[in-house]
Formats: C-alpha cells, structure tokens, sequence
C-alpha cells in the first residue's frame, strides 16, 4: 500500500501534468480550485487521471466531494 | 447452383478528401451578445475563437454538394464513377426521404446506391468503416462519404453551455479499392446507457405539436470524463489494432469537439512532438461529422499533412458512439 505522502507526491505529478500546477504547490491543505486555480474541466482530468493512476473508482457523487488534495489523497487511501 | 459472391479487393484506401463551410462568420464578441460569457473564458475551456454558421441560401444540402463536388473532382473521377453514397448527419431536417439520394442525383451519379446514417460526431469515421468495407466487399467500386452538419439549426442561443460550441460545415471523401492498405481497422462501438448525455430537449414530434425548438443539450463534465478517458484509450488501441507505433504516426486528428480533450488524448497517447494535430476548432467551432475531413482538408492545403501521412482519426459524440481508424492521407 502507497503512504500518504507516496499518494501526495504521485497525485501532485499528475496535478502538474494536466493543469501546469507546480509540483511542490501540490500540498494537503491546498483547494484545487481556489488555491491552485484549477478549472472544472482539468478537475475532471484529475479525477479520470486518479482512476488510472491508483486503480480506483471515483463517481461523480464522490469526485464534487473533493475540495482538498488531502480530499483526494484520503478518498484514494481508503479506496485502493 | 449456389447464389454468385460479389467480389472487391483486399484492400481500400481514401483516395480524395474536400469539405466546405458556411459563408457566415459568428466570433465570440457576437457570441457574447447571445450568452453572458466571455471571449476569455470560451476560448479557455474550448479553444474556439470563432466558428461558421450557414447564411440564408445556405444548408446542409448546399454544403454536401459543395464539399462532395470538390471530392470527386480531386479524386479526378466523375460523379459517374461514384456508386455508394453514405451521408451521415443529425441535421437534415427531412425525415424522408434521406440526403444522400437526392445528393446522388444532383451530383450526376448514375443512380448509385445511396443512404443516410445517424452517428452523431463519429458519423464520418463511421462512414469511413462502412465505404472501406463496401469497396473490399465489392458493393461498391468508389463510395463517397459525406459529413454534414448544421448544428446551428439545433443551437439553444441562450445556452451558455452549449451555444460557443456547435457550428455548421461539410466534409466529403471518396474511397476506392488500392494495391496496399490505406485504411486500418475501425475500433468502434457504442454506450446507449449515457444517451442522455447529449440529447435534444424534445423529438421532432414533439417540437412540431407544441411550438419548442428542438435544440441540442449536453452534460459538458460527463462528456468530458467520457472522452478524456474512454475515447483516449480507444485512440491508443485504434493505433495498436493498425499495428501503427505513435513514432511512426504523422497527423492526429480527432473530432473537434474541445481543444482541451484534444489536449488530454495528446497526454494520453504521449504521441510525439512531431505529430501535427488538429486544432481546426479555433476558427471553425465544433461541426460534428464534418470537423473530422474539415481539418484533414485544412492540414493538407496548408501543407502541415501531406499524401501518405498516416492519420489517426476518431470521432465520438451523441449516441454515445465512437469510432476511430488509422488512414493514410490522399
């Protein structure tokens, strides 16, 4: 099973992938919207990204739940 | 006695590709004067700086004939030559009889065989399928597929998630039988569960009893989630099913639906750089069946494609249906 900080680190590769956020902004209190400026559309990329990456399922109830890359980190940790 | 088996040839190849757009001009300022958004903000989410509509005089029929004239006369044929015509629209607004018949008449054909399908924004890669398998199975010797939208037609002008997108245009090819392949398998297929994904509000029926328009509406997101990771990955095996490498691919053209999906496939299939891609939705907006053979046309003028490229298309829409095939470019 990957840490917390393994899921972090991953999930912030992906966040800089898809919407040119800086890796290290990519922190656990951080909003994907407000504080790292990312859009609906790049969420969903996330979103879909997530589910490739870390071979989990997050429906559309699920993924609007996810405010917080510490959100997405939790959600992953408890759904691998 | 057993019953004769008609008989093409092992293989088919797309020998001319043509397409037309509407005279009409719609920026985003003018957009803008429909929909409260922003110039910014259209181009951002879609990459869409202006599209076509038709103008008065003008209609998918109008378009077909321009955009399959030009196919015809590049693939140095005759309409005479021609004996299948596909059409694929959702924008003909004539239940019967069908476009493609009427096409076939005017263009001169000598009464070839001629139908419409119904697949949305994969009705040119859908046509695709059909014509290389008539031509192989000797149905037909050259078959011209048409893809003609006019989405306008179907626009809720008030709709400020859906009106920057949609526009009009035609594209046409024509497909012969070839001593090589130049035509791959099609990876296609269908997702009826999500038919209310993109949808009319209400049917034709429905639209003529009570006086509303029919118009177009969409779940942007869901579309967006399906297309960034379904449809992108039935691109990576439309390319694996070719036996084509992405080193060995040189045009990348998807449906022009939104330039931010173009650029989610693109991560997907880390195609190399030096893959040209089509981005013809900046000027032209999201026609569709015709967005496809729209910006194999544009690349080819220009020259960024030239004859031989090996093109991955693939279009998805409505429906839901996708399809996807590897071509080599006339």
């Amino acid at each position: 099973m990957a840490t917390t900080e393994e899921i972090r680190t991953s999930l912030a590769e992906l966040v800089n992938d898809v919407a040119g956020v800086p890796v290290e902004d990519v922190q656990l209190d951080k909003s994907f919207t407000e504080d790292l400026d990312v859009d609906s559309l790049a969420m969903v990329e996330i979103i879909v990204g997530c589910e490739e990456k870390f071979g989990v399922t997050i429906p559309d109830e699920d993924s609007k739940k996810l405010k917080t890359v510490g959100d997405a980190v939790a959600y992953i940790e408890s759904h691998q | 006695m057993t019953v004769n088996a008609s008989s093409g040839g092992p293989f088919a190849r797309v020998l001319s590709i043509a397409s037309a757009v509407p005279s009409r001009v719609v920026d985003n300022a003018e957009m803008c004067t429909y929909i409260d958004s922003s110039d910014e903000w259209i181009q951002q989410r879609t990459g869409i700086v202006e599209r076509r509509w038709v103008a008065e005089g003008e209609d998918a029929e109008s378009l077909a004939m321009d955009a399959a004239t030009k196919a015809i006369e590049r693939a140095g044929l005759t309409a005479s030559d021609i004996d299948a015509v596909i059409v694929s629209t959702v924008s003909h607004f004539k239940q019967t009889p069908g476009l493609a018949p009427k096409l076939a008449a005017k263009l001169g054909t000598d009464g070839a065989a001629a139908f419409d399908i119904s697949a949305a924004c994969a009705g040119f890669c859908y046509g695709i399928a059909m014509g290389e398998s008539l031509v192989r199975s000797g149905a037909a010797k050259k078959a011209l597929v048409i893809g003609v939208e006019t989405l306008s037609k179907l626009t809720d002008l008030h709709d400020r998630t859906t009106a920057f997108l949609f526009a009009d245009g035609a594209g046409a090819a024509v497909i012969g039988a070839s001593d090589t392949n130049g035509i791959g398998p099609v990876v296609w297929g269908s997702d009826g569960e999500q038919s209310g994904v993109i949808d009319q509000n209400v049917d034709l029926l429905e639209s003529g009893r009570t006086g509303v328009p029919a118009v177009l509406t969409m779940e942007g997101q869901a579309v967006f989630r399906w297309a960034t990771g379904f449809i992108a990955d039935a691109a990576r095996r439309t390319l694996a099913v070719s036996g084509v490498d992405a080193t060995e691919l040189d045009v990348f053209a998807p449906h022009q639906a939104n330039n931010r999906i173009t650029d989610s496939m693109l991560r997907h299939l880390k195609l190399p750089s030096t893959v040209k891609v089509a981005r013809t939705i900046k000027t032209m907006g999201n026609n569709s069946a015709a967005s496809i053979p729209i910006a194999l046309d544009s690349m080819l003028a220009s020259g960024e494609a030239k004859s031989g490229d090996k093109a991955l298309i693939i279009g998805f829409g409505a429906g839901l249906v996708y399809a996807g095939q590897v071509i080599e470019l006339p």
